[in-house]
């Protein structure tokens, strides 16, 4: 099993090479020039030219990609005398729109993506892989067809719509929670759990909508394996029929989907961020799209790659902890 | 069925005849007129109709018959193993001095892997793929014992030692995919008799196993049986095995007992045309060649013919007067003290054919 890490590890590493390298090219290939973006009302030629040297926009390209990774590591600092800055490591480079370093940026908005996935991510879980499986146990029954046409709806309904109907109605209408007003958690958790239930909510429907049919489909999948009949053979209990023989088994596919989508929801969920007014990754790269703030913008991506590529390894660990058949000997 | 009533020949009735085993053992189960259907799309399928049989300690029943007859659904509904979904189960079982068809599904449930216990054709897909032997072992002890975790695997290194597994000290924590198919097929055994059951149903135990390791599986099981005293319900296609264990056996065809007696009889005096047809259907030593495979395909279990069910494929259907292979179902009818088969054909006739074709010799 270490060996196997190892592997993926050194792997990983490669990947998120080639990841940066491509995302560089991808955004320094946009026809924009953030020295003159950065320079102001008043612009000079010579201001540009100070600027882009500043940046070291003049360098070649694979200078200007190899000191940007070296930054990663190693941090850097721009320009000279009393313009100079210091940016420490990790170091994404400077963003000439926020006036900011970018690691600060992210920073600065990453706990409310975290807070925010996951607290969908337990949402959703726990409801669609609890309700796909009882639909699984009842098929065919009053429970089975509503919780399918349910879904359905839930699944087609696009998240800004929900999220909207969601805020008319409970915080509008009824009243039942306040306007979301972002308070950390470590301020006062009553108030930030208040805040975050209806992202999680809007959230989690989209995604329970789409788990519980999936462990719905896996489950009647395996119920009709032989080992299942085996282990009702052998005088079992339904209840550890089904919990510890086929949701075991049918387990794969929906940590591999797990993984992934709680992955990409930490790349910032755009739509449910706007909604309900949370500054995270998903408004902070909206921003920098609307600025062409592209140190923010190629660091975001980035982060994303990084996240899905880690969810994979997570992901094919867990296989392995769930199927002895995928270990490595 | 007012159809076949109507032909003054009803299938539920006089058909439903219990043949009485030459074994002396105690009855450990009694299957009475037992019929399973299952709705589908395409109708009705009458998997298995009027099926009755005893079975006593320490006694070897094999069922035989073609793909589709119905041998494992008629074992699936004894084990109440065919779910509810669409199946309909009537009938009798008596199992434990209990009528199991009438019981709840928790009392059947807890009879299931401690009195009587199954085994299936392929041992890979019937053991759990994520679960070490040993995991799986011990579940099925603690499935019904009250015995602490080190006791039950205690008693699964027993029962693996006691099957044939090598070193089995270090297998127990092997993997199903880790071992080959005879050592699965020896741990789906061990799993089956590790609470020492009454009755085993071995479903094509051997079927998807290389020809040495079947017979050394069908030689385990009659030593366990020996040693155990447990009543075996073996379905098979392999004549060979049923000459080797059965005691008695019941030939099968389009869901219903084509005939029914002790295994020399059913090799020496079969008394029934599709009988007749399996045995032709055994490769003999010296003959290499001689196969004669039954003409025409099994029936379909959606519309039955009305006479018998055989007799679109039946070469002496046409030594019965009136057509009646075609219009009237044949009794289940005793032709021994333990011996039955249907069949319209008269004794007289079944001799002369049997001594023409060299049937039973
Ligand atoms: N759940 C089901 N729904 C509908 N038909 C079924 C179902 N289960 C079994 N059958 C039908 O019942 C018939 C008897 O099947 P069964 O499995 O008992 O045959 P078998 O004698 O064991 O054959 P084999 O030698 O191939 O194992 C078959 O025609 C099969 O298609
Ligand atoms: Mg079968």
């Amino acid at each position: 099993m270490v060996p196997y890490i190892v592997r993926r590890l050194v792997v990983l590493v490669g990947m998120l090479f080639a990841l940066s390298l491509i995302t560089y090219i991808l955004f320094y290939a946009v026809p924009t020039d953030p020295a003159s973006l950065s320079c102001g009302v008043h612009c000079t030629p010579e201001a540009v030219a100070a600027n882009r040297h500043r940046l070291g926009l003049d360098d070649p390209f694979y200078i200007q990609y190899w000191n940007w990774v070296k930054a990663i590591f190693l941090g850097r600092d721009f320009g000279t005398g009393y313009v100079a800055m210091h940016c420490d490591v990790p170091c994404f480079g400077f963003s000439w729109n926020r006036q900011m370093m970018v690691t600060d940026v992210i920073t600065s908005v990453m706990p409310v993506t975290i807070y925010l996935a996951i607290g969908a991510f337990v949402v959703w879980m726990t409801v669609g892989i609890f309700t796909g499986i009882l639909a699984a146990r009842y098929k065919g029954s009053i429970f089975d067809r509503g919780v399918m046409a349910i879904t359905l709806v839930g699944f087609s309904l696009p998240s800004f719509f929900i999220g909207l109907v969601i805020l008319i109605f409970f915080v509008v209408r009824w009243q039942i929670v306040p306007y979301p007003n972002y308070v950390p958690p470590t301020e006062d958790f009553g108030k930030f759990f208040m805040c975050m239930l209806l992202p999680w909510i809007t959230l989690a429907i989209l995604y329970a909508a789409y788990y519980t049919r999936l462990t719905r489909s896996q489950m009647l999948d395996t119920m009709n394996e032989d080992y299942i009949r085996t282990a009702r053979a052998k005088g079992l209990p339904e209840k550890v029929v089904i919990r510890k023989h086929a949701f075991r088994a049918g387990l794969t596919p929906i940590v591999t989907s797990a993984g992934l989508d709680f992955a990409g929801l930490l790349g910032g969920a755009i739509i449910t961020e706007k909604i309900f007014g949370l500054t995270g990754l998903g408004s902070v790269a909206i921003k920098a799209v609307e600025n062409l703030d592209l140190s923010i913008l190629v660091a975001i991506t980035l982060l994303g790659g990084v996240f899905v590529v880690v969810a994979n390894l997570i992901v094919d660990i867990l296989y392995a902890a769930i199927d002895p058949r995928v270990r490595v000997k | 069925m007012s159809e076949l009533t109507t032909e003054g020949n009803s299938v539920t009735s006089s058909t439903n005849v219990m043949v009485p085993s030459t074994h002396k053992g105690d009855v450990i189960l009694s299957v009475n007129d037992l019929s399973v259907s299952f709705k589908t799309h395409d109708g009705l399928v009458q998997a298995v109709s009027h099926l009755s049989y005893e079975v006593r300690r320490g006694q070897t029943l094999a069922i035989v018959g073609e793909s589709g007859s119905g041998k494992s659904v008629s074992s699936l509904a004894v084990m109440g193993l065919l779910g509810s979904d669409n199946a309909n189960v009537t009938g009798e079982v008596h199992f434990d001095g209990k009528e199991l068809i009438s019981s709840s599904a928790d009392t059947v449930r807890q009879l299931r892997g401690l009195k009587m216990a199954m085994i299936f054709q392929d041992p890979l897909s019937a053991l759990h793929p994520y679960y070490s032997i040993g995991k799986q072992l011990v579940e099925a002890v603690t499935a019904h014992q009250d015995v602490s975790k080190e006791a039950a695997r205690a008693r699964a290194l027993e029962m693996l030692n006691r099957v044939g597994i090598p070193s089995a000290e270090k297998r127990i924590d092997d993997y199903p995919h880790q071992l080959s198919g005879g050592m699965r097929q020896r741990v789906m055994i061990a799993m089956a008799l590790i609470n020492d059951p009454e009755l085993l149903i071995a479903d094509e135990p051997t079927t998807a196993l290389d020809v040495t390791v079947q017979a050394q599986i069908i030689e385990l099981l009659r030593d366990l049986q020996k040693e155990f005293g447990t009543a075996i319900v073996i379905i098979t296609h392999d004549l060979g095995v049923v000459a080797d264990v059965a005691d008695d056996v019941i030939v099968m065809y389009g869901g219903a007992a084509a005939e029914q007696g002790p295994v020399r009889e059913i090799f020496y005096q079969p008394e029934m045309p599709y009988t007749w047809g399996l045995l032709a259907s055994i490769p003999k030593a010296g003959d290499e060649g001689q196969l004669d495979p039954i003409p025409g395909t099994p029936p379909s279990l959606i519309h039955l013919p009305k006479g018998c069910v055989f007799a679109p494929r039946c070469a002496f259907r046409s030594q019965v007067p009136d057509n009646a292979c075609a219009t009237t179902r044949p009794d289940f009818e005793i032709t021994g003290p333990n011996h039955a088969a249907r069949c319209h054909l008269t004794t007289e006739q079944r001799k002369t054919i049997r001594l023409d074709r060299k049937i039973g010799k």
